[in-house]
């Protein structure tokens, strides 16, 4: 069984990001970059499951330039056995992602497609969903625990409120959540030989698909900043203030 | 054209943003038809009563009984003909489905949107909410979530018609199996009015209980966490507040020993009034917070619980 894991290349999540001084964009120029978090968790649980036996290969694949390639050779270092890069020029979008990650799923036979549940710029949290879709294959998204079973996942996730268990025949889409492990450390003599590894690339022209942007970002803007607030001194003042606030009985 | 929301429920009852998306739903000024897949008399008939409403479409079937992602899409594949508009309030359930609805119909799908604006235009918050980012739309369906403290609630007291329609076929290769819901006999964290959250300077899950639940006990109020507190074993997943947990915008949010992480502060920076409560007069809590107090939480927690009022 090949596990096909895709990884996305984005900022650090501790770096505050900067707005270009023209609003059309953030400025990620010298920025520390960084794989996502919870594609990390979706690779760690891809190499334990072949580590139980469960799975053959663990294939990682990326989009973008050929800047992709640390996040690939991060994986590559963590144990992914193959990677692939798609190159595109264009600003890939989730759905366009998804079109293109379809292709390579298809093209490698994967039986079990782990991703993380959102990345961390754009928030958005849809690529999983939607490659599941455009599969026709079953969908666990936010999971915290996936155990395989001959040709079946039982998959718990994480919903409001509580968790969810579900059982997916494979093939099928998986996102993973924070929970669903502590991604291991990577060792330095494992990135030296990780560089050494191939990374094969296809043209995402060549695919041909429809992966232009659908949506086109205007303008970027600061949130709006709260109010500056006060220091309080004491218990006592603080709940004075509080109690002078219209509809707050304290 | 028309307005489809998809209105989630938990199979007992409607979920109050519904009534935050019928308010963004009225943007477009186009009738609006509430989507209810599965569900009870209980929920059908609050649906029937939120003000705005021109048609509450009831899908029944046994394998709605725990809607799946798969049936869900495919349900709201089936009439998006009709309807130029999709939303949802943003939450794990619209989370889940709404994406495939978007990968079905060839279209884009704009998540948690701050604002709605003409000719297609939204704000949404990226990079943990550290900036907002105006995006245009140029597909043919608008596909959206909605973050719904940022739109009021439709009132009430309307009586709707309710259309029972059938789904389509069940999707069989993926099967619920059973659910856990995190019992409490506190406030839901998402509509609470007052939120307590603690942080990681409680130090110990005992700790964090000791602290602060007889505050939220006297205050009638839910309790939330950091992401910190949370992978420190102090606290539950399903309470953490911030970016990979739970959004919250009650009256009043009580920051106790929080740092005021970015990945945090986006889950709570909604919040009418904020305290924040921490011992290090730097920390980051005091730039989002109207009242900050500079004392050991373990010391001033205990004498705020005292001072405030008993809700009982």
């Amino acid at each position: 069984m090949k596990i096909l894991v895709a990884v996305k290349r984005v900022v650090d999540y501790n770096i505050k990001v900067r707005i270009k001084p023209d609003g059309s964009d953030v400025d990620i120029a010298g920025v520390k970059m960084s794989v996502n978090p919870f594609d990390e968790n979706a690779i760690e649980e891809a190499l334990r499951i072949k580590e139980q036996g469960k799975a053959t290969e663990v294939i990682v694949v990326s989009f973008g330039s050929t800047a992709n390639h640390d996040v690939l050779r991060h994986a590559l270092a963590m144990g992914a056995d193959r990677a692939i890069l798609v190159e595109s020029d264009e600003k890939l979008q989730s759905l366009g992602v998804a079109k293109l990650l379809k292709a390579v799923v298809l093209r490698e036979q994967a039986n079990l497609i782990l991703l993380g549940k959102q990345s961390v710029d754009d928030d958005a949290g849809q690529m999983g969903q939607m490659l599941a879709a455009l599969l026709d294959y079953p969908q666990a998204t936010f999971a915290s625990s996936i155990k395989l079973d001959g040709n079946e996942a039982i998959v718990t996730r994480e919903v409001d409120g509580g968790t969810e268990t579900l059982a997916l025949d494979l093939p099928a889409v998986i996102t993973a959540d924070l929970r669903l492990n502590e991604p291991r450390f990577v060792k330095l003599p494992n990135l030296m030989m990780a560089r050494k590894k191939p990374i094969e690339t296809l043209s995402a022209s060549e695919l041909g698909l429809d992966i232009q942007p659908r949506l086109t970002l205007l303008k970027v803007n600061e949130p709006p900043a709260r109010k500056p607030g006060i220091k309080v001194n004491s218990v006592e003042e603080l709940v004075s203030k509080l109690r002078a606030h219209e509809g707050i009985q304290l | 054209m028309k307005t489809l929301i998809l209105a989630e429920h938990n199979g007992k009852e409607l979920s109050p943003a519904v009534q935050q998306a019928v308010t963004a739903a009225q943007f477009w000024q186009a009738p609006i038809d509430l989507l209810i897949a599965g569900g009870n008399e209980t929920i059908l008939q609050k649906a029937a009563s939120i003000q705005g409403v021109t048609r509450v479409i009831h899908a029944n079937a046994a394998h709605l009984a725990h809607p799946l992602a798969e049936d869900v899409a495919n349900l709201i594949v089936s009439l998006a003909n009709d309807y130029q508009v999709i939303l949802a309030a943003h939450s794990s359930y619209s989370r889940n489905i709404l994406p495939r609805v978007g990968a079905l119909l060839d279209v884009a799908m704009i998540s948690d949107a701050l604002t709605i604006q003409a000719n297609n235009i939204y704000t949404r918050s990226c990079y943990a909410g550290n900036v907002h980012n105006v995006i245009q739309s140029i597909d043919k369906t608008q596909l959206l979530t909605i973050h719904s403290s940022n739109f009021a609630a439709a009132t009430l007291g309307a009586s709707t018609e309710i259309i029972n329609i059938d789904a389509p076929a069940a999707f069989t290769r993926t099967r619920w199996v059973s659910e856990t819901h995190n019992l409490s006999h506190r406030p839901a964290l998402s509509s609470a009015k007052i939120v307590i959250s603690g942080g990681r300077s409680l130090g110990s899950a005992e700790k964090f209980e000791e602290v602060l639940s007889p505050l939220a006990a006297k205050l009638g109020a839910a309790l939330g966490a950091t992401r910190a507190a949370v992978d420190a074993g102090y606290a539950p997943n399903d309470i953490q507040v911030g970016q990979t947990g739970v959004v919250v915008a009650p009256e009043l949010y009580f920051a106790i020993g929080v740092s005021g992480a970015v990945q945090h502060t986006y889950g709570m920076k909604d919040s009418k009034i904020v305290v924040a409560i921490n011992q290090d007069p730097d920390a980051p809590i005091f730039q989002v917070a109207d009242y900050g107090l500079v004392a050991d939480l373990f010391e001033v927690v205990p004498k705020l619980t005292a001072e405030v009022n008993s809700r009982n």
